[in-house]
């Protein structure tokens, strides 16, 4: 992998239309490790914004302004191309794959051999406090162990920027402040610049970072 | 490359179809020079109008068709308003797939045989009676055309809850029944006035399909319509096979009208369903809860066990008639049985069973692939085919086939591709791709996109997601799209006969020659050859998700349908 | 991106065009036979593939075309194969939408099971190969003098375009069980009926069985039946056919379902006796009752008959349209069809029952006693029992009575 300059995630001026409405607009920029929460009630174009900075947003909403990650303009590139991971409020965790399968599926392909993946995830299994879950059947895991291995799997995938969609919101309140601090420690850890989008204020508390409100 | 899929699906669709409609237009206004018809003229249509019965024809192919189209349409909403979610419902669903796979002639006659009056139904009754002449009652062939609408009824039921089965899951059906009952409606007026307006828009098109089927339907009206006169299709059937070669400008304006026939149903159709959301409208908000409706839910569930029931029973009788001795009137049962004729006709279906997959795989293999990388296309470039394209793709359905099969014939003939395997696939292709459309959108379209945009910002390309995500999800889905496919191939008659001109001969060419000779032993015999392929195809579309994902848990909600 | 598409279409044209030109069968020229060198027929047929196009909606025949087929083989080296049909017009319609699309060579069919109307409208197109079939070794055997019909066809001369094949006449069949005495004319028919009404019917025309029965009253009724030798005469025609819709006015309301409603054909008629909703059907061969007994079809019990003053027979041939692709292979065929052994074959009710076209006193010895030999079935008429044979009127008759009695009786609501 080429070096690159760590510079964080950048939004100059970002604002998303839709069918001539602004839904929002952002200036700012993320460092890596930081963590940003954008707060907002729904219908205020967050997860939106998400979606353009991962590169799936439709056609249907037109977006003015740029993105800039660790110095390179996102505009055009594909999501594949893009190093940008997401995490959704559902674990989507693939049902046909294995638990094992869905962190290898994320594996970039500049690791060869099985058994250097097959190591690389068992790895992550370890780190995640999930020892021998390899060919576990998703489905049979909890809602906690679900978020983990979710996490775990954007993590393989190497990526420069993480965003994070309501991520917390169908876990139960016990297990929530448990998740989170796996979720922001591994962040920090690995100096990813994150953008969280919340309706919930105690996920923008432990984050402990900046918190942007928007209007709707 | 993907790109230009669509375009190539529609021309695959339009082509054919337009082709032959110009080699019907044309004869129909007096051109036809192998026959000396080389300048225009109205004679065929002034010939055609001196028809006698062509106003009582025209009635029976268009009213029996939007009766027999409005009667499935209303069973099946009222038994998924009424039993959606519960046990009766999962029941009637498992045994879907075998009345799938039952041809529309063998659902017939099982159903003359059923209740001619020299019939079982009949002759039950004979053992109280006494009788030993069946009474001279018309039952089949009745004026009025119920018979007919019976037939039709019963085999159109089942398609039409598989296509209500795929729509469902999409309209979050559970929790607004939940809601509905929670405002103190009743189940069906709770369903009829949340859900119905919201799946209706996804089924329209098999209705109409169904609609297309019904009002220029041959075989199944050969068996059970009136014949004083017949319905206008069956007649011009008639027409196509006289000796006198003379009548073939005439058959070919008759097929014309049959087209502005199916045409006009459709009209009354759509005319029909505006009528209703306007009226439904008022009715949605008058705050009408239909609490009281246990009598309506029984009488639901009774007319779609019949219906399954009707087809399942005539199966078995036509059944017993492969291995019957001579079975007179009013025995219950055959007097003596005989393998003599099954140990003759497995010998010999080996060559009709090779020769009908020769072309329905190929067929199927395509449809399946054109289908999905017209719905992949869809997801890469976020736009939604045009409601006006969808319906091209599903124009063979619409056409009549004997307004534009014998015009085919002549283009295939012009071209130099007749008799070839390719033009048989292709004529196939043209029936199955827009079926397996039908059963592979919906799936395709609900599936969570969040599933496609993850995998995406992991890094892997469109072609990955494609291959490991979206594809191994749809398992179920792409195999009961296969298996449809491989029904509607195994059925065709039409195309087989005229494109390959005679050179192959299917299982169904076998039978509907067969059925000619008038024996119940030989058409319960291929009856049931016909429906092997697509039993075993929907049976495996239910066995290898089952298998290939034994230990995923997940799989099943995600392949609901 | 415009060049691209470009390309694509170009691929997509050059792929059509190479598909259409490598796919299709070359029409390959077949060069009409020379009958009268049998020997160059066969040299010129071996090797070539018939398919014969033939009504498959009876097993037994079914069989008979394959046992005929491997005879042909092992003979001749030509291979058949039997095109099932559900009605001689769908083989009628090929040729014609051939000849449309210009394919004057190469066709799909190679011979078909063909007579009457759809022969003499064939012949009237210039639809069929020949002449041929009267310069075949085994058509010396045909009985031209006692069977006229093996030349004429419904009146109209063959010459020599079809081959004769298998003698057809109108008979009656009844269960034997059920009724002690039949009418054997067409008044006694109707007097019976009064009696037992809605026990008789006959199929749809214009349905061949059913324009068959129309025919056979006719000629009954009509006052002189030499007229219906000739083409119809318009003018004279309405006379002619005063008594049939006489008889049909009195008949109809007897009818099974009040002639609301008809069978499909000939074997939907068989299956009402079966089912026992009539007492009384017909039939163009007895042997093919008999065979339809053995197949259970029948009970045991039914027997044929003829009406006193004779039934209606014909007969049917085989025939190759102009633009056959295995014509020396057709005629070859049709030559072996004609053969005492394979005629010997067919009149034999445990292959098929149908009555042959050859003269027993061309046969040798052998082939006579053998004929004499055959158990003929229970339900068959033996040569004896057959009465007079009517000649089948002109087809110009014929449509006029179907279209008339269209009119009259094919629309009840």
């Amino acid at each position: 992998m080429p070096e690159t300059i760590k510079s964080g995630l950048e939004l100059r001026d970002v604002q998303v239309r839709l069918g001539g409405r602004e839904l929002l607009a952002v200036d700012l920029t993320i460092a890596p490790g930081e963590i940003v929460t954008l707060m907002g009630p729904s219908g205020s174009g967050k997860s939106s914004l998400l979606g353009h900075i991962c590169g799936t947003l439709p056609d249907a909403f037109e977006v003015t302004g740029q993105v800039v990650l660790d110095g390179k303009n996102l505009d055009g590139l594909a999501p594949q191309d893009r190093h940008v991971g997401i995490l959704f409020q559902d674990d989507l965790l693939f049902p046909h794959l294995s638990v094992g399968g869905n962190l290898a599926f994320a594996l970039p392909s500049h690791i060869k051999g099985r058994t250097d993946r097959r190591a690389r995830v068992e790895a992550a299994l370890v780190s995640a406090g999930m020892d021998g879950f390899y060919d576990r059947d998703p489905a049979t895991l909890s809602g906690g162990q679900r978020a983990r291995v979710a996490l775990m799997r954007v993590l393989l995938s190497e990526p420069c920027a993480l965003l994070l969609d309501e991520p917390f919101s169908k876990l139960d309140s016990s297990l929530r402040s448990q998740i989170r601090a796996f979720v922001f420690d591994l962040c920090r850890k690995n100096s990813l610049p994150t953008l969280m989008v919340t309706h919930d204020p105690e996920d923008g508390a432990a984050a402990g970072g900046r918190v942007v409100e928007l209007d709707g | 490359m993907l790109r230009f899929i669509p375009i190539l699906t529609i021309v695959l669709m339009i082509g054919p179809v337009s082709a032959g409609l110009i080699g019907t237009i044309l004869p129909a206004f007096g051109i036809l020079p192998a026959l000396g018809g080389t300048t225009p003229s109205l004679e065929p249509w002034l010939a055609l109008v001196a028809q006698p019965g062509l106003g009582a024809s025209i009635r029976l192919s268009l009213v029996n068709g939007l009766i027999a189209t409005f009667v499935s349409v209303a069973i099946v909403m009222l038994f998924c308003a009424a039993w959606q979610g519960t046990r009766t419902f999962h029941t009637l669903q498992r045994i879907l797939s075998p009345i799938l796979s039952v041809p529309h002639a063998t659902a017939a006659f099982g159903l003359a045989f059923l209740i001619a009056p020299s019939g079982w139904f009949v002759r039950v009754v004979a053992q109280f009676t006494g009788w030993d002449r069946p009474p001279d009652v018309a039952i089949i062939h009745d004026p009025w055309g119920i018979a007919l609408i019976a037939g039709l009824v019963a085999k159109e039921i089942p398609f039409l809850f598989l296509m209500t089965l795929s729509a469902l899951p999409q309209a979050d059906t559970d929790r607004t029944a939940q809601v509905t009952a929670s405002l103190g409606y009743g189940r069906i007026a709770g369903w009829f006035k949340a859900t119905l307006p919201r799946i209706y828009p996804q089924i329209r098109l098999p209705v109409l399909a169904v609609l297309a089927y019904s009002t220029s339907v041959v075989d199944v009206a050969i068996i059970l319509a009136p014949t004083t006169p017949a319905p206008l299709a069956v007649r011009i059937l008639g027409w196509l096979s006289d000796p006198d070669l003379a009548l073939r400008f005439m058959a070919s304006s008759a097929a014309v009208l049959q087209l502005l026939i199916v045409i006009a149903a459709m009209a009354t159709w759509i005319a029909g369903e505006r009528l209703v959301a306007i009226i439904g409208a008022q009715w949605a908000v008058d705050g009408n809860r239909l609490k009281r409706d246990g009598a309506v839910r029984g009488v639901s569930a009774v007319m779609a066990l019949v219906a399954a029931g009707t087809v399942v029973l005539g199966l078995v009788v036509l059944l017993v008639w492969s291995v019957a001795g001579f079975w007179a009137f009013p025995d219950l049962l055959p007097r003596g049985f005989s393998l003599r004729l099954w140990a003759r006709e497995l010998d010999a279906i080996g060559n009709s069973l090779t020769t009908t997959l020769l072309i329905g795989i190929p067929a199927v293999v395509i449809a399946v692939t054109l289908v999905l990388s017209c719905l992949e296309n869809e997801v890469r470039t976020g736009k939604q085919a045009g409601r006006r394209a969808m319906f091209l793709i599903y124009l063979p359905l619409l056409v009549p086939q004997i307004s534009f099969m014998f015009g085919l014939q002549v283009f295939f003939s012009l071209v130099g591709l007749e008799r070839t395997l390719v033009s048989v696939v292709l004529g196939h292709l043209v029936f199955v791709a827009p079926y397996v459309f039908l059963s592979l959108s919906e799936p395709f379209r609900a599936l969570d996109p969040r599933y496609g945009q993850t995998a995406l910002c992991l890094g892997a390309s469109p072609a990955r997601v494609f291959w490991r995500v979206r594809l191994p999800l749809l398992t179920r889905a792409v195999l009961t799209a296969a298996a449809v496919g491989l029904a509607v191939t195994v059925g065709q008659y039409l195309p087989t006969l005229l494109i390959g001109a005679g050179r192959f001969a299917t299982v169904t060419t076998e039978a509907v020659a067969l059925a000619s000779g008038g024996d119940r032993r030989m058409i319960g015999i291929y009856g049931l050859f016909q429906m092997v392929l697509p039993f075993a195809g929907f049976a495996l579309a239910l066995m290898i998700p089952a298998v290939l994902f034994r230990h995923r848990r997940g799989m099943g909600a995600q392949n609901k349908g | 991106m415009r060049s691209k598409m470009r390309t694509f279409v170009s691929a997509l044209a050059l792929a059509v065009g190479l598909a259409t030109t490598t796919l299709s069968t070359p029409a390959f020229a077949d060069p009409a036979p020379d009958v009268g060198n049998w020997q160059s027929v066969l040299d010129q047929a071996r090797g070539q593939t018939v398919y014969w196009h033939a009504w498959g909606g009876e097993p037994r025949i079914n069989d008979y075309i394959a046992w005929a087929g491997e005879q042909v083989r092992e003979r001749y080296g030509v291979e058949v194969v039997q095109v099932k049909l559900t009605d001689t017009a769908d083989a009628v319609t090929r040729v014609l939408s051939e000849k449309t699309a210009g394919v004057d060579d190469g066709g799909a069919v190679d011979m078909i099971w063909i007579n009457g109307e759809n022969f003499a409208a064939m012949k009237r197109n210039d639809l069929l190969f020949g002449p041929w079939a009267e310069q075949t070794p085994n058509f010396a055997y045909v009985d031209v003098e006692g069977k006229p019909t093996v030349i004429n066809d419904f009146t109209v001369p063959t010459d020599g375009l079809e081959a004769p094949w298998g003698m057809a006449q109108v008979s009656f069949y009844y269960d034997t069980a059920k009724l002690d005495t039949v009418p054997k004319s067409a008044q006694k028919l109707l007097e019976w009926l009064v009696k037992h009404p809605g026990r008789f019917t006959y199929p749809q025309p214009p349905n061949y069985m059913g324009s068959t029965f129309l025919k056979q009253i006719l000629t009954e009724l009509v006052k002189d039946p030499k007229v219906l030798q000739q083409p119809a005469d318009e003018t004279d025609a309405e006379a002619t056919l005063a008594p049939l819709w006489g008889y049909l006015e009195d008949l109809q309301p007897l009818l099974w379902r009040d002639g609301q409603a008809y069978p499909q054909n000939g074997a939907s008629m068989r299956t009402l006796l079966a089912d026992n909703e009539v007492d009384i059907a017909f039939s163009f061969s007895s042997g093919e009752v008999s065979s339809a007994i053995e197949a259970f079809e029948l009970p045991d019990t039914v027997r044929s008959y003829v009406f006193e003053n004779g039934t209606l027979g014909n007969t049917n041939f085989v025939a190759i349209p102009y633009n056959a692709s295995a014509k020396a292979g057709a005629v070859v065929l049709a030559d072996f069809l004609m053969s005492p052994e394979a005629q010997l074959r067919k009149q034999d009710p445990k292959y098929w029952g149908a009555d042959t076209v050859l003269a027993m006193d061309k046969l040798p010895k052998d082939m006579q006693d053998a004929f004499a030999n055959l158990d003929l079935g229970i339900a068959s008429l033996a040569p004896s029992e057959r009465g007079t044979v009517l000649p089948e009127p002109h087809p110009s008759w014929m449509s006029l009575v179907e279209t008339e009695w269209q009119k009259r009786y094919g629309v009840v609501q």
